[in-house]
């Protein structure tokens, strides 16, 4: 008789359902897993070695590439961390920007993870839906930071501009007529608020549509419901936070448990799962996207009727107006140092941690008093899942997999950092 | 998290751990206890288990190396008398006094019972940057330990799979390390001759562009202070 041996298989690194550049090797019994060992680094930039060369500014660019689908959290983190050091607060206005473009972020980063996981396990249709929406919060990533990813819009003490008054809008050319273009503009007539309100006003209804695709469908059921189980006892163990977290049923959000910013003073649920199965993940992230529509709702209200600074108005942290330099030395001579050699920051460690939408996302700072940090630590959401991927897929199918990495929202740019 | 409850944790701590403890420091609202490195196991045991502590996850774990700190590349104290030298010197790092041992392990701990986070350093000296694995008390410390591994060259007895994970394989030296240089050693590259991907020694020369200054600045926040944001 032959010797029957169990067989190895590799997956990735290029694989599109890899989600970018995760080479696992996997040990099959038949189409039966029995061990799988994620090899990660691909994408290992050493970006907290980077951080250590530059002054703290210059990192905040850097942080938007960590985790590239929730660029703004990512800073956020960050600029936490400095702010911490520092003893500084934001002016509220700032905060309430910081909050709702965290929850744009959120509704990006979980229609991205919808459409690439639907695409993963076989349903098209919903890919093309999340992208439509994607379109228009990019497009508020761009009015207010000119770039539609990678922002660099936080800065410590506030953030770099306020709102703009008048919502950019398409000009036709030879490819989108006036008819077409009118259509795109409809929501763009008035200022960045009014169109974010107008997004807001039509998401749930989106979300229903992605629903409806999707929540009952018999397919979606068989290669969700029951895969890659964990027990509330063992996502704690293994370090999950987040929706991989709340899927198994524990209540933990840190926008509720330890808030930062004005996430004390909004009104919002948690979703939590019961199974802690792919499913309920899948539930949790689509009550998540409802939640955070509320939350933007509720900061619009507050950004319409709250004019002030959105940026402190010490110019040992922050650049002086263009115009105040053309005119006052001091001024010049603030923004030449701060461009030059930046801010240096009293010695000391602090760890500052923001719900992220994959999970909580961590920076570890420890700083020698100089205008660069000593240490940086970036705690990825991801990463932790990511380890217990054997754990999740041992016993599973091959095809389930595939369900796993998409359910687990990988992104390889926080996990290689 | 109210500096007071930092506080009450502090002490239920302090009297828990006992001589393991060898201090601990509430600074910006967060606790920060340095145990001895050789007791960690039994502090993790103690800190996951203690009904009034509950530990239950380990949320970062990561490593310092200290050689550097303190160590600018221009001298700022005596600036107003002798000016600033313009040229960045690559002056030998010395490890400051006030540092222990130059690695140390940081585990960043939360305990969603008492919502409330501690973070616990481990110093470990420069000869031998050895330190019990916790891998059997928190799971989530297995890819993190890996990581420290990798980055920094500490090693974690009995860890049940200590490889590399972030850097690419075959790699040479520990990065993380302040005396790895930015640049690296190696570089990549596809070589038409022998048809595959060769390593090199690296052809690019870092450049300070920003040379890193120390500066006792108190003005910081004052300015913020003084005019109170109106919101």
């Amino acid at each position: 008789m032959p010797e029957i041996r169990n067989m190895t298989m590799n997956f990735g690194p290029q694989h599109p359902a890899a989600h970018g550049v995760l080479r696992l090797v996997l040990e099959m019994d038949g189409e039966v897993i029995e061990r799988a060992d994620p090899h990660i680094g691909l994408l290992h930039r050493g970006t907290e070695k980077l951080a250590e060369h530059k002054p703290f500014n210059q990192s905040i660019g850097y942080m938007d590439r960590l985790d590239y689908v929730s660029m703004m959290c990512n800073e956020h983190a960050y600029v936490l961390a400095i702010e911490k050091l520092l003893g500084i607060e934001p002016p509220q206005r700032a905060q309430y920007i910081r909050v709702m473009f965290d929850e744009i972020t959120r509704i990006l980063n979980h229609l991205m993870w919808l459409g690439a996981h639907g695409l993963d396990i076989g349903a098209m249709t919903v890919f093309l839906y999340c992208f439509r929406e994607r379109e228009d919060l990019m497009d508020c990533y761009e009015a207010v930071s000119g770039t539609r990813m990678h922002a660099t819009y936080y800065r410590p003490g506030g953030v770099y501009r306020d709102l703009p008054a008048q919502m950019p809008q398409y000009a036709s050319s030879k490819w989108h007529n006036d008819s077409e273009v009118g259509k795109l503009n409809t929501d763009r007539q008035g200022s960045l608020l009014d169109f974010i309100d107008a997004f807001v006003e039509r998401f749930p209804g989106c979300v229903d549509e992605y629903e409806t695709l999707l929540t009952d469908n018999r397919i979606w059921k068989q290669r969700t419901v029951d895969i890659g189980i964990v027990t509330p006892e063992r996502a704690i163990a293994l370090g999950f936070t987040g929706p991989m977290l709340r899927g198994s049923g524990v209540e933990w959000d840190l926008r509720k448990k330890q808030p930062y910013e004005i996430y004390s003073e909004l009104d919002f649920d948690i979703p939590v799962g019961v199974n802690g199965d792919c499913y309920d993940r899948y539930l949790v992230r689509i009550e998540e996207m409802r939640q955070s529509a509320r939350i933007l709702r509720q900061c619009v209200d507050w950004l319409r009727d709250n004019p002030g600074p959105v940026m402190l108005d010490d110019h040992k942290l922050t650049p002086p107006r263009r115009e105040e330099m053309k005119g006052d030395m001091e001024s010049l001579i603030h923004h030449f140092k701060l461009f030059t050699e930046g801010y240096c920051v009293p010695a000391g460690e602090v760890y500052a941690a923001v719900e992220h939408p994959k999970g909580e996302f961590g920076i570890y700072l420890v700083s020698d008093g100089a205008n660069k940090p000593y240490r940086l630590k970036a705690r990825a959401a991801g990463f932790p899942h990511l380890a217990a991927m054997d754990e999740m897929v041992k016993g599973h199918m091959l095809a389930d997999v595939v369900a796993m990495i998409g359910t687990m929202d990988i992104v390889f740019g926080e996990i290689d950092r | 998290m109210t500096d007071h409850k930092v506080e009450n944790i502090a002490a239920l701590i302090a009297e828990r751990l006992g001589t393991a403890l060898v201090s601990h420091v509430v600074d910006r609202g967060e606790l920060t206890i340095v145990v001895r490195a050789e007791e960690i196991l039994s502090v993790a045991r103690c800190l996951r288990d203690d009904e009034q502590l509950e530990f239950s996850q380990l949320s970062d774990l990561s490593g310092i190396d200290y050689l550097s700190y303190g160590h600018a590349d221009w001298q700022t104290q005596s600036a107003t008398d002798s000016g600033f030298s313009r040229g960045v010197s690559d002056t030998e790092a010395v490890l400051a006094e006030d540092i222990p041992a130059r690695f140390a392990v940081v585990y960043q701990l939360l305990s969603m019972q008492q919502n409330c986070r501690v973070r616990v350093k481990a110093y470990l000296n420069e000869e031998a940057p050895r330190i019990d694995s916790v891998v059997e008390v928190w799971p989530a410390a297995d890819w993190y330990e890996r990581e420290a591994f990798d980055l920094f060259g500490m090693l974690f007895n009995s860890h049940p799979d200590l490889r590399r994970i972030l850097t690419d394989y075959g790699f040479i030296g520990h990065p993380f390390r302040k005396d790895f240089p930015l640049e690296g050693h190696v570089e990549v590259r596809y070589d038409l001759d022998k048809n595959r991907v060769i390593y090199q020694p690296v052809s690019i020369e870092n450049r300070v562009l920003v040379p890193k200054v120390i500066r006792e600045d108190t003005r910081i926040g004052k300015a913020a202070e003084s005019t109170e944001p109106d919101a």
